[in-house]
């Protein structure tokens, strides 16, 4: 059974009996939700309006960063026409509660609140207002399991969204540890760069922030530099996660960058690579290697 | 007729396992989340005790399934942990009725860090990282509550006269 379970044939079985539990999630989470009403509902006048003050002055400052996002989402379509590649910037996605349901201490995994009835499939992205959290790696009916970026067995294709500096995110198994491996020395990475995801492997969508670089070790003994960065996400905090579907369209890179000597990282517009993140990306650091010698 | 009457009060073990399921998954502070006892552990070795011709086995099986389902662990990783704990039970049981409390406690530590054990070997082999040491703190803390699991748990099973 348990090697059947590594080789996800019975991933079926696991959403039937995932059925049975439903019921003993409800009733955990019960008492936090009935508490939550209460709160809503009884809350004062006066808390109300202040929160409603606040949430237009948020509204307005991002309205006003909407009106400039509209001219640059156009700018970039006109350039990436220029270019001859497609992109397509809207994605749907549809908002989720996590449930309050404690799962294996061990395991970076939160359980949210739609499930398949909802569209929601294995592999999909999952973020939340600042920025990626994870992935759903067990849809059952009414209900997902979700792994964050930092479980260990996570990782995540990205960025440097200053110069394009590509490379994975590990999980660390630490709540607010990502690790880069494989960077080499010379290349250009600094703390506080903004780490987006790159869009490789087909997973998750491009552009989305992943993390901030918090360290960059220079170690002359070691072939390459010990990166860590934090996630952005508020990975143990959030209540209310983003699923999204990534949008079909294909993206072609745009090759200006991006050089030729790794063509199975480039996506082809025949074959989206739509592998597992883990295996297909541990070529990757080439890449970055070579965009950050030039 | 005769056979109905022997076998009464099953939807008090029923019962005692839900709430064990409910405990497992029950939100806690961060700082008591490695520190949760087992507690499908510690009530089916309870029944596997005192109704071994009821609770067997099988129930440990499938217990173990639905802390997997719960837990979001392998599927059959607790399943198989627990099928051994109720099996090695089952073979000690009449030894473990005897003895004082405490030391029935000594011996459900040691039944406990097996399935914890049988647990880390499973997720070891499929690839996850090594555990720090308070790992092994549910198993000591089960130990400690034991008698309280074991009044409770004797005081339904006479109240409900479940036999």
């Amino acid at each position: 059974m348990v090697m059947d379970h590594k080789y996800n044939s019975i991933e079926s079985v696991r959403d039937a009996l995932s059925l049975l539990v439903y019921p003993i999630q409800l009733s955990v989470e019960l008492p936090g939700s009935v508490t939550e009403w209460f709160n809503e509902s009884l809350a004062t006048r006066r808390k109300l309006q202040e929160e409603i003050d606040s949430l237009h002055t948020q509204q307005f400052m991002q309205k006003a960063q909407m009106q400039k996002f509209a001219a640059l989402q156009a700018e970039n379509i006109r350039l990436r026409e220029l270019l001859d590649s497609s992109f397509e910037v809207g994605e749907k996605v549809l908002i989720a509660e996590l449930m309050s349901v404690n799962l294996d201490p061990y395991k970076h995994q939160v359980l949210i609140n739609k499930g398949e009835l909802h569209d929601i499939y294995p592999g999909q992205p999952l973020v939340d207002a600042d920025g990626v959290m994870g992935q759903i790696v067990h849809a059952g009916p009414y209900s997902s399991t979700a792994m964050l970026i930092t479980d260990t067995s996570h990782a995540i294709p990205v960025q440097v969204n200053r110069n394009g500096l590509r490379s994975i995110a590990l999980g660390s198994g630490t709540i607010n540890r990502l690790e880069l491996p494989y960077i080499p020395n010379s290349a250009d990475i600094l703390p506080g760069d903004l780490l987006i995801s790159s869009g490789l492997g087909g997973r998750f969508p491009p552009g989305y922030p992943v993390a901030t670089v918090i360290a960059v070790q220079h170690d002359p003994g070691n072939a390459f530099a010990s990166v860590v960065a934090t996630p952005l996400a508020h990975l143990n905090r959030s209540r209310e996660v983003l699923l999204i579907w990534p949008s079909q369209t294909t993206i072609i890179e745009t090759t200006a960058n991006v050089p030729v000597e790794a063509p199975g990282d480039v996506q082809d517009p025949e074959e989206p690579a739509a592998t597992s993140d883990t295996t297909a990306e541990r070529d990757t650091p080439d890449t970055g290697a070579a965009a950050a010698a030039e | 007729m005769i056979r109905r009457r022997r076998h009464h009060g099953g939807g008090v073990i029923v019962f005692t396992f839900i709430i064990a399921l409910l405990l497992t998954v029950i939100p806690l502070p961060d700082w008591a989340l490695t520190l949760r006892p087992d507690w499908v552990g510690l009530v089916l070795i309870y029944w596997c005790m005192a109704l071994p011709d009821r609770v067997g086995v099988t129930t440990g099986w499938f217990m173990g399934l639905m802390v997997d389902l719960l837990t979001g662990t392998l599927l059959g990783q607790h399943a198989l942990s627990l099928t051994i704990v109720a099996y090695v039970t089952l073979n000690f049981h009449q030894r473990l009725r005897l003895v004082p409390v405490w030391q029935q406690s000594l011996t459900i530590l040691v039944l406990l860090v097996l399935h914890q054990l049988l647990s880390l070997w499973i997720s070891r082999i499929i690839g996850r990282p090594g555990v720090p040491w308070y790992f092994w703190t549910p198993s000591l803390l089960g130990m400690i509550i034991w008698p309280l699991v074991y009044a409770t748990l004797r005081g339904m099973r006479r109240g409900f006269r479940v036999n």
